[in-house]
């Protein structure tokens, strides 16, 4: 054991030495010489690269290199500070092994293998053969045989043309972005209940609100700065001001709380309902009425949807994994579902079969009394049984904070808050408990106010930005429309001028059946964008197996070799964020762009060149003649007849079609914008770089930043998604959309604040949101058919949802709950901050956090190597029974960002049924010395 | 130099014990000096449950048997450039800090009694037990350099709170508002001397390029009061002056005082 | 011939394989993890059950006024009875790992003849014995173990096994001190341990047996001993080596006339 730990440590080390700085010099100086400060250091504004924050930043360069940042004070998120993660910014571009070439599997004879060994190769050669590969798995599966793995962490560029080239050109919505992982519940809420993505409030309600509640979300590690800002406003007012932290272990975040409730898993859809019961039976003079009649329609759903797992009848199952699997198809009712599934009729010992698994997000109007009965069950003394998550609390001391956790809410005049991230997100009932929330605050009319609203905060840099508002989600186009609506399909066409019937109607495989989809071989060619999706997907043996064995061909662009990267096919180097143009947009609706800002690395090059650059392989006739579609009658037209009449050729390639247009071509460079920068994909950067088709790269010679930019706004403007035109935020600290003749909107649905809720003039208020707004009406029960449908324009929903078991809870053989999440010091899989050597060094490996009697019980100790193990796979990895985060009895926490315990072999790839969010949060585990 | 072979002469013989005893005398005097700063090591950091340094250094027999049974490969034993005692066991925790085992490996396998569980006894009902507690360890107190913290600052970084495994106690947070933002608190870390035990773990995390809080030992990091003032807002104080022995006899006396005059008429 | 280059050379291959095998099962416990002997020279911890000490370092410490605890002082105990009443001083030709340095600098100190008399620099063999009694005084006066702070033997030993640091200086320095300065120098002049070892354990029960009716004054022992002076009896009386011998066994490797040999003391000759 002492060998083990000492090797450990020993092999640790020598990963940090070798995590040295080197970067090489390229040949070119800049053009012009922009402001300078002295030492010959040019100061510009730019974003932090990590979270949905979003904090600005200032970064000075010389000679090519960032040589160090600060946070820009001007930025009104951060007012120039940071978290360390952001305090390295300047650091995480240059790690020693940063990818600086194309690397293929190369077998003995010079030719790709796929058990060959990485080898260097020219742009060319690595795009012969992804051409080549895609090609074969067009040919073979048609459109929906390749897949993209998409990102959070895209630039709204590199996401839009990523899109528009999947959408437009291949006519395949096979485009998922890791965002599926972090905010598709969050997303499925929102559209649901308001008919538009992204929150309805902005930061600024941190600093006017009385009570923040945080819902599993440790702010305190995950945004940083916004906790600080949480903090500033607690210490602004200690008495009137209160913070109560609900969670499923002690973090960080209960440092500053006045309460902590910690909670069993999953149970947090039956405390949202006991505050609902508290003010709709108890206390109902809080209802804000007048808000609720003129706004509210009370809906509910089905709850027979499953779990978002595959049918225990795949091959690829093993008996251990279909002891939970087979709950995908039916389930017997707990005794805790006999209660809050009693006004379906069902009992203990039923078995509830799932039948709505399609139709997961089908839901209905119900009236108040049929609200009111739903939360029936949800008394003090019930959900204190279900939901006392600290086995040492008592239930009195419990009860005490659940009814002040109330009585907080309800209190008039006072204004709240509600926080979450990927407690409430990664919940295999997300869309539910998100739902849940606005519930709460619809019922309180505390929505859409300064200083009162349900708060999503987002992980990622531009989850909203990108993923979201570009819409680089297997279902969605630009500014919240569907693959699926005919008049979506329409409004995009011609704004991408492109001939009707070219994009697919039918909604592309989300990230999870990706991967399901290349071990079934459906999907024969990935290429993974600006993430690590092998590495940040449930179940991972699974994909990890499917990489190395099955018939497949996998691009990884990334600019360290992360796991993706290792077991990919062909490794793409790429430009990191400030080595390109791009834009983020935050949690709070903030776009912000910057400029490139030195030259890449080595031979790496920017992603979107990458996207761009293989849409010269590919011709119209390859792409939009018929294309069979499997489950889609008929499959897609053929449009190339359409196309010569929109003055296309068959022989016109997608870059000529698709971003090389005469629009495209109007954006001239130079442009004053980028006096003094560098464009590496416009005009090449004098490093000679050969390009894809083996000549130096030049540069497309217009500005196509610029371009995708506003191409993109116009799929926004006037449809409640405005934004500013490109030179505007190059002179701003960003803005939150909708930005309306020049002005950003702070507080949305909100007539004193929101334009668009102005211009529907329908009061105080307008939740203008165009999605799912015409309904049927039913009782709790069921759709009632004959009474016909309910129009609910300007109007939100007050979901009824109730209480379920999630499908895998510990029992004997797998006794402990298994959360896993991040840590402050770490972005993500840690591709970049683990090679950053103070981050790697503050903390070098993911540890188990786990309750020191649950240790006792296990017969571990503290520091010692153990085996997770659950019935998917195990990791090994060191206990902690101290630290950061304090777990109640029975449940255990592995941060994700540490490789070496590649804890996702161990979670369960269910996901929500609706939004596919993996519940990466739960699952059952044992554990045992190795 | 002198022939030894030729001591036939009484004089000569002489001439060699003088020299003999000089030649002692001389490579004592340096062997001591030699030893006394070989053994200066005010700044080490020794491992838990080691006795205080001046006894230590004595105690130690410089075995390494402690190096061995620390399973991070924390402990080294000091070498002639290690401005320590030769041979004794040290860490350095920005290199790898004390991980605090409960069960403390290093120190029941101490030969010499150099590093005793009994310091870091266990209180089990108010009574020392056999038992090891490793929170018990004092083997250094963590110091902040407030100008080099990048909490000071107002960046969000609390990596060394973060660390601590006596987080809460051995290391707190100060909320406090930030007056230049308007907006956002500083989370500033504070050292509680007294629970510190001085593992490291916080030196070793500290993300600043030179740690801005880092573990010195507690006899230079500590100051003391003096022992005629209790703090009287504080009851628990009165203890601190329980246990004190009885102050020394006054050496002079008000006579010799007084006699001691002559001096007030000198010119000098 | 093979097999005489084995017999000439018996005792120095035993005593390299224990000098050795020691070192690597002290090395072992620091690189592997080994149980078998932790530590070092200055105190082992044997299969986990008990402790060896230095008897000589115990007694310093001791000197500064500290009581070691009893795991040490039984592991000093336990050694000094060794020695004494068995083995000798062969601590410093069987076990001491500078006894291999020292050894590499005569043989080099022979083979380029660098003899006594080229030697600029010589003093009696007597002042060990000073450095014994001065270690042992100086101990209380400078607050540590004399000795043991500049101890070349420990040093080499914990430089092998936990790293050197500058160490390795004053192994070289001691090195070229035998080699160039003074013949036996270390060993035979000025380590305090040999001695303290030799004259704690003059009843030993191991010693080298001197029978004179076979002896015939070839002087090929005197040769090769480290410590001639302890040969004093050869050719003039049957006996044992008694004082300062290490049992080395050099001069039984190099005696034809099977005149020594290792014998069981028997106190009556």
């Amino acid at each position: 054991m002492g060998i083990n730990r000492r090797d450990f440590v020993k092999t640790t080390a020598v990963a940090a030495a070798a995590t040295a700085i080197g970067i090489s010099l390229p040949k070119k100086m800049m053009a012009g010489t922009p402001e300078k400060s002295e030492g010959g250091w040019r100061w510009d504004k730019a974003v932090c690269r990590f979270c949905g924050t979003g904090c600005g930043i200032m970064v000075a360069t010389k000679n090519e290199k960032i040589v160090a940042v600060k946070g820009d004070p001007a930025a009104p998120v951060n007012r120039g500070l940071n978290c360390i993660k952001g305090y390295f910014n300047a650091k995480i571009m240059y790690g020693a092994d940063r990818l600086k070439q194309p690397l293929m599997r190369l077998g003995a004879d010079g030719k790709f293998s796929k058990d060959g060994k990485f080898k260097p190769v020219s742009w060319k050669v690595a795009y012969d053969e992804m051409e080549k590969q895609m090609r074969k798995s067009l040919d073979e599966l048609g459109p929906t045989g390749i897949g993209v793995f998409g990102s959070g962490q895209y630039t709204v560029q590199e996401g839009y043309a990523m899109a528009k080239l999947m959408k437009a050109g291949f006519r395949s919505n096979n485009l998922d972005p890791n965002a599926r992982h972090c905010m598709a519940s969050a997303v499925g809420a929102f559209i649901q209940t308001f008919g538009i993505d992204e929150p309805a409030g902005c930061y600024d309600d941190i600093e006017l609100t009385d009570t923040v509640v945080t819902w599993g979300a440790n702010m305190a590690e995950m945004h940083p700065v916004l906790w600080s800002r949480v903090t500033d406003r607690k210490l602004s007012d200690p008495d009137k001001v209160k913070i109560i932290n609900l969670s499923t272990y002690t973090n960080r975040c209960s440092d500053l709380a006045d309460v902590e409730i910690i909670f069993k898993p999953h149970t947090d859809l039956a405390i949202w309902n006991y505050i609902a019961r508290e003010i709709v039976y108890n206390n109902p003079e809080s209802m804000d009425q007048e808000f609720i009649d003129k706004y509210m329609q009370f809906t509910t759903g089905f709850v027979d949807t499953g779990y978002g797992m595959r049918t225990p009848d795949h091959p690829g199952f093993t008996d251990l994994e279909k002891q939970t699997v087979k709950k995908e198809v039916s389930k017997k009712i707990s005794k805790d579902e006999a209660v809050t599934l009693g006004y379906l009729g069902y009992k203990e010992g039923d078995t509830l079969e799932m039948k709505h698994r399609a139709k997961a997000n089908g839901h209905w109007a119900i009236s108040f009394e049929e609200f009111k009965k739903g939360l029936e069950p949800y008394t003090l003394n019930y959900v204190t049984g279900l939901a006392k998550g600290d086995p040492d609390e008592d239930l009195s001391s419990f009860k005490v904070k659940l009814k002040l956790l109330g009585s907080l809410y309800m209190e008039k005049n006072r204004k709240v808050v509600s926080f979450w991230t990927m407690g409430m997100n990664q919940h295999t009932r997300g869309v539910w408990v998100n739902e849940q929330a606005y519930m709460v605050h619809f019922l309180l009319g505390k929505q859409a106010k300064p200083g009162n609203g349900a708060f999503s905060l987002t992980g990622q840099p531009s989850a909203c930005g990108t993923a979201r508002e570009v819409g680089t989600f297997s279902h969605r186009l630009p500014a919240d429309m569907l693959v699926s609506i005919q008049k979506h399909r329409d409004v995009s066409e011609k704004l991408w001028k492109i001939p009707k019937g070219t994009i697919n109607p039918k909604f592309g495989s989300h990230i999870m059946k990706i991967f399901r989809d290349l071990e079934d071989e459906k999907i024969k060619f990935a290429w993974v964008n600006v993430c690590n999706p092998f590495m940040c997907t449930a179940n991972a043996n699974h994909w990890l197996k499917t990489a190395h064995k099955m018939d497949n061909f996998i691009v990884v662009s990334d600019s360290y070799s992360g796991v993706s990267a290792k077991v990919a096919d062909l490794v793409l180097p790429v430009a990191m964020i400030y080595e390109k143009w791009g834009a983020y947009g935050n949690a709070e609706r903030r776009t912000q762009h910057w400029k490139q800002q030195v030259v890449p690395v080595g031979h790496a090059m920017p992603d979107l060149w990458q996207y761009i650059e293989i849409s010269k392989r590919f011709k119209l006739k390859d792409v939009w003649g018929a294309q069979k579609i499997p489950g889609l009658k008929g499959g897609l037209p053929d449009v190339l007849d359409e196309a010569k009449k929109m003055g296309y050729s068959p022989e016109d390639t997608l870059f000529d079609v698709l971003f090389a247009n005469e629009d495209a071509k109007s954006y001239s460079w130079p442009d004053p914008i980028g006096e003094g920068f560098t464009n590496t994909e416009v005009e090449g950067d004098g490093r000679e770089i050969m390009g894809t088709n083996g000549e130096e790269w030049k540069g497309y010679g217009f500005f196509i930043h610029k371009y995708l930019w506003e191409e993109y706004r116009s799929f926004g403007e006037g449809r409640q998604h405005d934004y500013a035109d490109f030179d505007t935020y190059h002179k701003v600290r960003g803005l939150k959309w909708p930005v309306v003749d020049g002005k950003e909107t702070q507080w949305r649905f909100n007539s004193k604040y929101d334009p668009y809720a102005r211009k529907a003039d329908v009061g105080e208020f307008a939740f203008y949101g165009k999605a799912l707004k015409k309904i049927a009406k039913g009782n709790l029960k069921g759709i009632d058919k004959s009474a016909g449908k309910v129009d609910l324009t300007n109007k939100a929903k007050i979901f009824f949802r109730p209480y379920m078991d999630p499908p895998e809870m510990p029992n004997k053989e797998y006794p402990l709950w298994l959360c896993t999440g991040r840590v402050l010091e770490h972005w993500h899989s840690g591709t970049m901050t683990m090679r950053v050597p103070e981050l790697y060094r503050a903390v070098p490996e993911a540890l188990c956090y786990m309750h020191p009697d649950d240790a006792m019980k296990y017969n571990v100790a503290q520091g010692d190597l153990i085996w997770i193990d659950s019935r998917r796979g195990k990791v090994k990895v060191h206990v902690e029974t101290r630290g950061r985060n304090r777990m109640p009895k029975g449940s255990v926490y592995v941060p994700w960002f540490d490789e070496k315990v590649l804890i996702n072999k161990v979670c369960l790839d269910a996901t929500d049924p609706q939004s596919k969010q993996t519940d990466f949060k739960k699952c059952a585990v044992k554990i045992n010395k190795a | 130099m002198a022939d030894t072979q030729n001591m036939n002469s009484r004089r000569d013989a002489l001439k060699t014990m003088f020299r003999g005893a000089g030649l002692l005398g001389l490579g004592g005097a340096a062997w001591g000096t030699t030893a006394i700063k070989l053994k200066a090591s005010e700044l080490t950091l020794r491992p838990p449950g080691a006795l205080e340094e001046k006894r230590f250094v004595k105690a130690c027999i410089r075995c390494g048997t402690c190096v061995e049974a620390c399973p991070y490969d924390t402990l080294q034993l000091a070498t002639l450039d290690d401005h320590t005692a030769i041979g004794t066991p040290f860490f350095k925790p920005r290199l790898i800090p004390c991980y605090m085992c409960p069960d403390v490996p290093c120190v029941p396998v101490c030969p010499s009694g150099a590093l005793d569980v009994d310091v870091i006894a266990k209180q089990i009902d108010g009574i020392k037990s056999e038992e090891p507690d490793i929170n018990k360890a004092k083997m250094g107190i963590a110091m902040l350099d407030q100008e080099a913290c990048l909490a000071f600052w107002g960046i969000q970084c609390d990596a060394c709170y973060k660390a601590c495994p006596l987080l809460g106690e051995a290391i707190t947070l100060e909320f406090k508002r930030n007056e230049r933002t308007g907006k956002h608190a500083f989370l500033k870390s504070v050292v509680h001397c007294n629970i510190c035990t001085g593992c490291g773990l916080c030196e070793h995390a500290c993300v600043t390029e030179k740690a801005a809080i880092f573990v010195l030992p507690r006899t230079i990091a500590t100051g003391k009061v003096g022992e005629h003032y209790i703090k009287g807002w504080d009851k628990a104080d009165e203890e601190r002056l329980k246990n004190l022995k009885e102050e020394k006899a006054v050496k002079s006396s008000p006579e010799d005082e007084l006699n001691d005059w002559e001096y007030l008429l000198d010119d000098d | 011939m093979m097999t005489n280059i084995i017999k000439r050379n018996r005792y120095l291959i035993l005593r390299r394989t224990t000098q050795l095998g020691l070192l690597i099962l002290f090395g072992g416990a620091n690189w592997w993890g080994w149980k078998f002997l932790m530590g070092n020279y200055s105190s082992a911890y044997v299969l986990e059950t008990f402790y060896l000490a230095d008897p000589h370092a115990v007694l310093q410490t001791f000197a500064t006024g500290f009581v070691m605890s009893a795991d040490a002082i039984i592991g000093a105990v336990i050694v000094l009875v060794f020695y004494a009443l068995i083995a000798g001083r062969s601590f410093c030709s069987w076990v001491c790992p500078i006894n291999m340095i020292t050894d590499l600098a005569t043989w080099m100190r022979k083979k380029w003849k660098i003899t006594k008399k080229e030697s600029f620099f010589t003093f009696s063999r007597k002042t060990r014995y000073w450095v014994l009694g001065l270690g042992i005084l100086l101990s209380p006066f400078v607050g540590v173990a004399a000795f043991e702070v500049i101890n070349p033997i420990t040093m080499l030993h914990r430089g092998i096994i936990f790293g050197f640091g500058m160490g390795w200086a004053v192994i070289v320095a001691l090195f070229l001190f035998d080699l160039l300065l003074v013949e036996y120098g270390w060993c035979g002049h000025l380590c305090p341990l040999g001695v303290f070892y030799s004259a704690t354990s003059r009843f030993s029960l191991i010693k080298v047996k001197h029978d004179v009716e076979k002896c015939t004054m070839c002087m090929k022992c005197f040769d090769v001993c480290h410590e001639e002076q302890v040969l004093h009896i050869v050719g003039e009386q049957s006996g044992f080596i008694k004082d300062e011998c290490s049992n080395c066994g050099h001069c039984i490797e190099v005696c034809d006339d099977n005149a020594l040999k290792f014998s069981i003391n028997n106190y009556k000759i």
